[in-house]
Formats: structure tokens, C-alpha cells, sequence
């Protein structure tokens, strides 16, 4: 994600004892600012109105202009976004019918079922028969058992409400993606002009384009699967134009020697070689989607996210952590699915295979007809094939509340006094220092960090993202994001690193970890808010828990990765000469895998910066918060802008510690 | 590869005139700028690759032509400069007369869709189509309906010797298996032109010597005009009518594998022919002395003018003294002597 930005080339850097100079003399003017400076400059520390750029009012007087005026001369723009949830609208309507509504007669209230959903057994059947297809035996028993555990836990309707929109926004999100990446694949300047969109895109928060989506199109399910598409797309985008670049010039060769057409070549040579490298989209795009769910409820999406979200705004723990789980039973599911059905190789068929009657040459299709046959006209007569039965849905709602209350009863003192004395000691100190910062300070030391790493060109970068935060007047809300964010990530690198480590050095270890990282990795964000909410209710602590353990996984990943990359030689020759297994670590390994590790706590920064916007829901006070309350007040220009700000503070954290990574890689001598 | 070198007089299938292809911002104006053509130096100075410099070669019709040099030194550009897949920075090629620099996009299309086959070093097979599919995908580009040109498909996999393999996946096949769905492919279309770039350099020597076996016996069938890339010039002596052999881009001799074993251009050149058996090289023709000086006894064993000294020593063997030189149409041409052979066969 992240580290595929560009980076811009280092400069040369000029003569070490020049540049020290300049740092003491920066220092020494920060310091004098910070602590005399308030009563001469008082616009240093409060950045002055009057100053501020109005980003906030053009954007809303565009958003106007383009729901009141804009046209494009046979249409107006309001046309265009009502065909375009037209499009969207007519499949979403017969996925949700056949899942979950079943197809109705006349509105509203006096509508007639005229053709029922498909029977839950049908559904379950077919999904074991797509993971039977996709990957034997046991994916089939692991995708009917994640839909069994739907219908078991009461899940079911919600589930396939959430179901049917994913079902929708993937297929249009990956051709969608797909086009885009063929259109850049082909033509240079486009490729030049979407990338810096999809970095912008990946770096800004959802919340912050809900907004103009809520503006455009409404609050429907159909905004919601737009959102979605939007979220899920530029990933895909990315990966297509890696994967079409990465074809090995033969095949394109090939394909202008048998004298493909360009279509021909686009579509019959490049696009099946890339598949495989194509589906790693495919499966971004799914897991993408799912963690889009409860966002996309905000602006209209029903399902399982509406339930979550409900229950977490009443802090009805047990039925939000159901519903969380059934979020998570299909994340588990769609991803083992998509993932087999990458892996998987195509077989040889049995000669004589053509002469087979078509049931025999597509037995999955052939079996679900039938399951679908036989189960839809029982459904009507006999009740539990329709839907599971409720006597037997299973509640763990109550079971969990009771528990929180056990703990909250029994534990209540240990857990407050843990969280107030890491309030006290570490987060409100934080918080306090970098909201003293003078700003004009801050963005002069950034500058020289982005002179001393990278040279001119990443300086005035830096700077003057930097400041476009502060002239917006956005800066305390800034600085409170960078506290949660920066604590967040030092506790991350503190559990993550070890835990890298460990994993590295320990084969057993390793793979436990791995398990582990890949399952919270597959995790929407939204699920680790939940238990940090039910022990420790709103708060920045509890933003920072959640912040935490979603963004601890890059960590892990990144340490481990890099201290396996060291060259074995160089650990031999260290074993050679004597060094002890610690010093062989900390000598050796970890220094030579550094770079490694600091592209993984940029990822976990990307990552808590993405997560630390939805805790806003639980009441931090940050950038996040700025976007949430724009888009309940729908005030498109209020949330774009703040989220404009998160996207620079990722950034400016990006590209300095991208620059950093290079220039150590470049001391070592390792090439990448 | 035939009985009878091309002679110099068979119709000339493709040309090239001074073809350059260099690398690099600029190269067109870089190229035009200069009076004389200009040196490696002179090249890399302006930051440019020669790729390929200078290089003029004609193959005739019915030949195989084999470009031989070491890694870098521009074969694989140069043949897709033949089929303009790379756009050469100066010069002309001439396919059967016609200029294909200056074709049009379509017509160049369609010169490749129907007189040029391709074979590539790592196999270039698409991996969702079976054998069948992969060998009848250019038939199914140009349109042909599916049973003609599956008919045809079959046809080609029967000739390369994979039959009962056509529902088989590229990955379920071993890589000499993969090459040979390559070459069927390249011949589906049975084109006049036949391209191989270093087809057999990605395989385990065996099966490298097998797939020449291979190709030696389709060729003495289709009898193909032949552009063959190698980088091994045991592979370019097996296989060749005649050799072109590269170095830095440029070609630096030209000719049958006798020539360049018997006359080495140069050093280079020698380089490379130092360690080949001459006795599998040398033809009775280059060998043999007047047949006017003496008469022949009686029951004196006839050999072919283009049969390899290798091939001729086994009759010595049995205590002949004499040899008798048939040409191609059975005419007594000329005659060797048992010292002659026994002299070649000494030096190696
Ligand atoms: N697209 C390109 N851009 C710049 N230089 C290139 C390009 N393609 C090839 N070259 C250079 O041109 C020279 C000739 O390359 P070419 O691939 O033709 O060599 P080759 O003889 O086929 O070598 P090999 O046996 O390794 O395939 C090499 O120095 C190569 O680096
Ligand atoms: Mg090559």
C-alpha cells in the first residue's frame, strides 16, 4: 500500500558539519519560540483566522455548483449520479431479493411476496459447493460451516442483507479497477495522472468521502455499495497495472506476432497471463469491501454493519459483538474462498470428456441447480427449509453482556486504575507538549528532518503539507490526531517488534504468529473497537487499544521478514567470530534488517491513521472526529478538508521515514 | 537440415540493409547527426546501447539461417527487428522484395498473422488454454472457426509429436513438451518465415539435443525459411546452412559452418571453432581431389559430395584406399584419399 508510493530521488546532501549547524541553530530558534515566544507571537501557537485559506467554503460552494448547475450540455450532473445509481440500484435490487427479501409486488408496506428468497439451505449448500469446487474438502466445510454459524447465531437475514451488497460492489469494483488499470497499463500519462489520485486515495479517510457520496447520491444501500466500489477500487487498480506490466515481454511479443488487435491483446493475452497476479486484487477488493460494511451503514447500508454500528452507538455490547462475529464468519469465508480460487491450477479433463452430457462436464453448477430445484418448492411447505428455525438460533448476546458485567464488577478497579495511570503518565503528557508546539516551529523542523533525509525536494514537501494543515486551521485537531496516532504506534512497535522477533528466531513460535497476524489481518477494523469499548467505554484509551491491535500486524510481519532476509552469510560470519546469540541479534541482525522494520511501522502508521478515524466513534477529539461530525451534518466541505489533513499527516510520515529506510539501506550497502 | 546447401542463386526470402537499432533517448537524431556510421564508443558516449549496428544479411528462401553470439550481443533484438516487433533506428527490411519499415500498421498485421511463425526461449505459452488451445490461438485471432482450426491444431500437435496431450495444461507438461506446443504453435498458421529465438537454450542438455533431433526432422519435411537464434555454436554447426555470428551488435562473419571452421574471419571467430571435431564439420566436397589423375579400381564405395568426413571414415575403415564423390544428382565429381580423411581425423 503505503510503501508503493514514489519517493522522490535523494539529493545529494550537503557537508555533514553544515547541516549539524543548521540543526542546533533550528533547535535553538524552536526552543526560544516554544518557551518566550507566546506573548510577542501569538499567532504561532493559535494560527489567526483571519489567515485561513477558506478550502472549506470553496469545496462546499463546488458541491453546490455541481448538484445545481453543472452540466454537460445533453445532461446535467445530477443526471449523470442518478444513472449511475440506476446502474448499480437494478442488480443490488435482485441480489437482495434472492438473498434476502425475495421478490416483491407493489410498495413499501403492501408489498407482495411474489417469489421467496432462496432457502437457507440452498444458500449454505452452495457455498460448500464453491469451497468444494475452489479447494477440496475442507474449504467446503469451512465456508458451510462460516454460513452455518450465520444461521445458527440468529445472523442470518442481516448477513445476507450485507451479503447481497458485497456481492454487488465486488464484481464492479474489480472491473472497474481492471479498466482503470488497463487504461493506465496503456497509455503512460494516464497511469501518470491516476497514481498520485490513488495514493490520496488510499491515504484519505473513508469517512471523508461518505460526505460528498451522502451529497450526491443520497442516504441509500445504493450510496452505500458506491462507497464501497470507491473504497475498494484504487487497490485494484494498482494491482492491475503491476500485475498487465509485469507479463513477461515474450507473451506480448507473442501476441503482435500472431497479429493480435490491440483488443485482442488486451483481453485475450495480457489479461489471462496477469490472472493470477490479478486475483491478489481480487481478494483486496472482498476483504476491502467487508471492512467497508459497517462504515457504509452511515450512509445507508442495512445488514450486519447497521447492527454494529446501532449497538455500538447504545453500547449494547452483546448485540454488536454477534453481529461483529457474523462480519467476521464472512470475512473468513470470502477470503479462504477467493484465496483457494487464486491458487488454483487448472486441470486437464479426462479425454473423452467432450462426449459427457453437460451435468457431467459441470458437475458444481449442475449440483446447485438441483440443490435449488429441490429445496425452493419444499421451502414452501415445510418451515425449517425455508429459514432456521428459531427455536434453535443460538444467542450469545446475553451471555456476553453478562460477562462484561462480571468483569466490569470484579476487575473494575485493577482495569480503571491501569488505564488512568497510563492516561496520567504517558497520554495526557503527550498530548499536552505537542498542543504547545508553536506551529511555524513544527513545520521548520519537519522541513530540515525532510532536508537532512532527502533532500530539497522531499523538504519543502513535507513543509508545506505541513502548513497547508495549520492555514486551513485544522492544526490542534492535527496535533491530536499525531498523539494518538504517535502513541498508538509506539506501543504497536513495542508488542509488534519482539513478537517479530520471536517469530523469526523461534520456528514454532513463527508460525503460531503467523496464524495469528494473518487471522487479525482478515479482521474489519470495527471488531477491534468492540472489547476495547466494553472494558474501558469511550475515551482516547480506548481509541488507542483499538488503534493497537489493529495496526500491530506490519510490525510483526515486516521484523520477521527482514531479520529472515539477512544474508546467512554475514550471521555465519558473526558465529565465526565468536558473538553470542544475543550480540548476533542485536549486532547483526536487527541492524542489517533495520530498513526492513521501518517500512513495517510505516505501514502500522498507515494503518493507525486509517483506524484512529473510526474511533472518532468513540469520542476522541481528533481530525476523525472533524470528519464524522461533517458527514452527520453532511457538510462536504467541513469533511473533505479535515480529510485532506490525515491524508498529509500520512504523507508527510510516509515519504520521511521511505527517505530515512533508503538512506540507511544506502549506508549498509543493501539493495533491494 | 538438407542434403544440398541453398545455392547462392535461390530467391532471397528476407533482407536486411544496414540495420541499426540503438537504445536510448534520441537515437534517430543521433544516428542521422553522424557522416559515418559511428563506433562503440562514439555510441555509449552519447549514452545510447548498439544493440545492433550496421547489420546486413540476406537469408534465402528454403535455408536455415542461424545467428549465433554471445549473451548481449543483439540477436534477439535483431530478430525482432526482422518482424519490426522492435522498430529499428535505421536501415531497411526487405520481406520477398517488400519493403516492411514503411507497411502500414494493418498490413503488418496481416504479414505476420499469415507468412511469420515465432518460437520463443521461455516457451510463451498462455497458461489458461490447453495444448490444443495454445497451438490453435493464432488461427482463432485471425478468425478461423473453431473446428477448421482445431483440425489444423491437431494437425500440428500429431507432427511435433504430442498427440494425446492436446487437453493438457502448459504447467502439467515438461519443458521440452512446453517447446514443442511452441513450435506447433509457430507452424499452425504455415507460415514462410519461420523465427526461432533460442528455442532450445531453456532446456536440460538432453532434451536440448532430443528437441534438435526434433527440428532437424520437421525441417527436412516443411523445409522452412529458417532465422535460428542460438548461443551455442555446437547447436548453430548441427542446425545451419549457413551462420551469422555476432558480436557487440555487429555481425562479424557470415557463412556455412565449413567456412567458418576452414577460414575463420577472425580471432573471435576462431574462438569458437577451436574446439569443434573438424571430421563432423568438413564435407567431401571441401576434401576431395580431381577425378581426371588416376582410374579407380574396381568396386570403389560411392560417397555424397555433402556427406561429413565423420560420416565417410567408416568405409576406410573396412581398408579402402579410395573414395568416390557422387554430387546431389549422382554424377562422379570428384575422388578422396585415405590420407586426406586420416589427416583430418588426426588433428580433430
Ligand atoms: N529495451 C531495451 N532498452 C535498452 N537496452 C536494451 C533493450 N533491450 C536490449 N537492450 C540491450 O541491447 C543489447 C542486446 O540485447 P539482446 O537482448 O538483443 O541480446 P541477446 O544477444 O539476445 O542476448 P541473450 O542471449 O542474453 O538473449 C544488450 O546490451 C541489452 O542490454
Ligand atoms: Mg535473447
Amino acid at each position: 500500500m503505503a510503501d508503493a508510493l514514489p519517493r522522490p530521488a535523494p539529493e545529494p546532501v550537503s557537508p555533514r558539519h553544515s547541516l549539524r549547524a543548521a540543526w542546533a541553530v533550528a533547535a535553538l530558534a524552536f526552543v526560544i519560540l516554544w518557551q518566550w515566544g507566546e506573548p510577542v507571537a501569538d499567532w504561532a501557537f493559535d494560527y489567526p483566522r483571519g489567515w485561513e485559506i477558506p478550502v472549506k467554503r470553496w469545496i462546499g460552494d463546488f458541491m453546490k455548483w455541481l448538484l445545481e448547475e453543472a452540466s454537460f450540455g445533453l445532461f446535467s450532473f445530477t443526471d449523470l449520479t442518478r444513472f449511475i445509481a440506476d446502474v448499480i440500484d437494478v442488480p443490488y435490487r435482485i441480489a437482495l431479493s434472492l438473498l434476502s427479501t425475495g421478490f416483491l409486488r407493489g410498495q413499501g408496506s403492501d408489498a407482495v411476496q411474489v417469489v421467496p428468497p432462496l432457502p437457507w439451505l440452498a444458500v449454505i449448500g452452495i457455498v460448500g459447493l464453491l469451497g468444494h469446487a475452489a479447494g477440496g474438502l475442507r474449504l467446503a466445510m469451512i465456508t458451510a460451516g462460516c454460513f452455518l454459524f450465520l444461521a445458527v447465531f440468529g445472523q442470518w437475514e442481516n448477513a445476507m442483507v450485507t451479503l447481497a451488497s458485497i456481492l454487488i460492489a465486488v464484481p464492479i469494483g474489480v472491473m472497474g479497477g481492471l479498466l482503470l488499470g488497463i487504461l493506465g497499463h496503456r497509455w503512460r500519462w494516464f497511469e501518470a495522472a491516476i497514481t498520485p489520485l490513488l495514493d490520496l486515495m488510499q491515504t484519505i479517510p473513508i469517512f471523508a468521502y461518505l460526505v460528498p457520496i451522502l451529497f450526491l447520491f443520497g442516504f441509500s444501500p445504493t450510496a452505500a455499495v458506491i462507497a464501497t466500489i470507491i473504497y475498494a477500487l484504487p487497490p485494484m487498480t494498482r494491482v492491475s497495472m503491476l500485475a498487465l506490466r509485469s507479463v513477461p515481454s515474450e507473451v506480448r511479443d507473442l501476441g503482435r506476432m500472431i497479429g493480435c488487435t490491440r483488443r485482442q491483446m488486451t483481453w485475450r493475452v495480457l489479461v489471462p497471463s496477469a490472472k493470477p497476479d490479478l486475483m491478489v486484487g481480487v481478494n483486496q477488493v472482498i476483504m476491502l469491501s467487508l471492512n467497508m460494511v459497517i462504515i457504509a451503514s452511515m450512509i445507508g447500508a442495512g445488514g450486519l454493519g447497521y447492527e454494529v454500528l446501532a449497538a455500538l452507538r447504545r453500547l449494547d455490547i452483546g448485540t454488536g459483538l454477534e453481529a461483529g462475529f457474523a462480519i467476521v464468519a464472512l470475512a473468513i469465508a470470502l477470503d479462504r474462498l477467493s484465496q483457494a480460487a487464486a491458487a488454483r491450477k487448472p486441470v486437464h479433463a479426462e479425454p473423452g470428456a467432450a462426449r459427457q452430457p453437460l451435468w457431467a462436464r459441470h458437475p458444481y453448477s449442475a449440483a446447485s441447480l438441483v440443490l435449488i430445484a429441490v429445496t425452493a418448492p419444499l421451502a414452501l411447505v415445510v418451515g425449517w427449509i425455508e429459514s432456521y428455525p428459531a427455536a434453535l438460533q443460538i444467542s450469545t448476546g446475553s451471555f456476553w453482556a453478562e460477562t462484561m458485567k462480571w468483569i466490569n464488577v470484579n476487575f473494575f478497579d485493577q482495569l480503571e486504575a491501569i488505564k488512568n495511570a497510563l492516561l496520567l503518565n504517558v497520554l495526557i503528557p503527550v498530548k499536552r507538549f505537542l498542543l504547545g508546539l508553536p506551529w511555524p516551529g513544527v513545520v521548520g523542523l519537519l522541513g530540515l528532518l525532510g532536508y537532512t533525509l532527502g533532500g530539497r525536494r522531499l523538504a519543502l514537501t513535507v513543509a508545506v503539507l505541513a502548513f497547508l494543515i495549520a492555514a486551513t486551521g485544522q492544526w490542534e485537531k492535527a496535533m491530536i490526531t499525531v498523539y494518538l496516532c504517535g502513541i498508538s504506534v509506539m506501543f504497536a512497535a513495542l508488542i509488534g517488534i519482539p513478537l517479530g522477533i520471536l517469530a523469526a528466531e523461534r520456528e514454532r513460535a513463527g508460525r503460531v504468529i503467523q496464524v495469528v497476524i494473518d487471522t487479525l489481518q482478515t479482521l474489519p477494523s470495527f471488531v477491534y473497537l468492540m472489547p476495547a469499548v466494553m472494558l474501558f467505554r469511550v475515551g482516547d484509551f480506548t481509541a488507542m487499544l483499538a488503534v493497537i491491535a489493529y495496526a500491530v500486524a506490519p510490525a510483526v510481519r515486516y521484523t520477521a521478514h527482514g531479520l529472515a532476509r539477512v544474508d546467512p552469510q554475514l550471521v555465519e560470519a558473526g558465529t565465526v567470530a565468536g558473538c553470542t546469540p544475543w550480540q548476533l541479534l542485536t549486532k547483526i541482525k536487527l541492524k542489517l534488517a533495520l530498513p526492513e522494520i521501518m517500512l513495517g511501522l510505516n505501514q502500522t502508521i498507515m494503518l493507525a491513521l486509517s483506524m484512529l478515524v473510526i474511533t472518532a466513534l468513540v469520542g476522541t477529539r481528533d481530525l476523525g472526529q472533524e470528519v464524522y461530525i461533517a458527514l452527520t451534518k453532511a457538510d462536504t466541505g467541513r469533511g473533505i478538508t479535515a480529510g485532506l489533513a490525515v491524508a498529509f499527516i500520512a504523507i508527510i510520515a510516509d515519504r520521511l521515514i521511505s527517505a530515512g529506510a533508503a538512506r540507511t539501506r544506502a549506508r549498509l550497502g543493501l539493495q533491494r | 537440415m538438407p542434403d544440398t546447401p541453398a545455392p547462392a542463386d535461390t530467391a532471397v526470402t528476407l533482407e536486411c540493409r544496414n540495420v541499426w537499432k540503438l537504445f536510448g533517448p534520441e537515437a534517430q537524431g543521433f544516428l542521422a547527426g553522424q557522416t559515418a556510421a559511428p563506433g562503440l564508443e562514439a555510441i555509449r558516449a552519447a549514452g545510447l546501447v548498439g544493440a545492433v549496428q550496421d547489420v546486413s544479411l540476406a537469408v534465402r528462401e528454403g535455408e536455415c539461417f542461424v545467428i549465433m553470439g554471445l549473451s548481449g550481443s543483439g540477436k534477439s533484438t535483431l530478430v525482432r527487428c526482422m518482424s519490426r516487433l522492435i522498430e529499428p533506428t535505421a536501415g531497411e527490411i526487405l520481406f520477398n522484395g517488400e519493403n516492411l519499415l514503411a507497411a502500414r500498421p494493418d498490413r503488418m498485421i496481416e504479414i505476420r498473422r499469415h507468412r511469420m511463425g515465432m518460437v520463443f526461449q521461455h516457451f510463451a505459452l498462455l497458461p489458461h488454454l490447453t495444448v490444443l488451445g495454445n497451438v490453435a490461438f493464432p488461427l482463432e485471432v485471425r478468425g478461423v472457426a473453431r473446428a477448421e482450426r482445431e483440425a489444423r491444431a491437431r494437425e500440428v500437435v500429431d507432427l511435433v509429436g504430442l498427440a494425446g496431450r492436446e487437453g493438457f495444461f502448459p504447467r502439467e507438461l515438461s519443458g521440452g513438451q512446453q517447446q514443442r506446443v511452441g513450435i506447433a504453435r509457430s507452424l499452425a498458421g504455415d507460415p514462410e518465415l519461420w523465427f526461432l529465438d533460442e528455442p532450445f537454450s531453456a532446456l536440460d542438455p538432453l532434451i536440448r539435443r532430443e528437441m534438435q533431433d526434433e527440428f532437424l526432422r520437421l525441417q527436412a519435411i516443411l523445409k522452412k525459411t529458417i532465422v535460428f537464434i542460438t548461443h551455442d555454436f555446437d547447436e548453430a554447426i548441427r542446425l545451419a546452412d549457413r551462420i551469422a555470428i555476432m558480436k557487440d551488435g555487429r555481425v562479424v562473419q557470415i557463412g556455412t559452418p565449413e567456412d567458418l571452421v576452414m577460414n575463420p574471419a577472425s580471432d573471435y571467430v576462431a574462438e569458437f571453432t577451436r574446439n569443434v571435431v573438424r571430421a563432423k564439420v568438413l564435407k567431401a566436397r571441401s576434401l576431395m581431389a580431381p577425378l581426371d589423375a588416376e582410374t579407380l579400381p574396381e568396386g570403389t564405395a560411392d560417397v555424397a559430395a555433402s556427406a561429413t568426413v565423420a560420416e565417410i571414415a567408416p568405409l576406410l575403415s573396412e581398408g579402402a584406399e579410395r573414395l568416390r564423390v557422387l554430387d546431389g544428382s549422382g554424377a562422379p565429381v570428384g575422388l578422396i584419399r585415405r590420407e586426406a580423411v586420416v589427416d583430418v581425423m588426426m588433428r580433430g
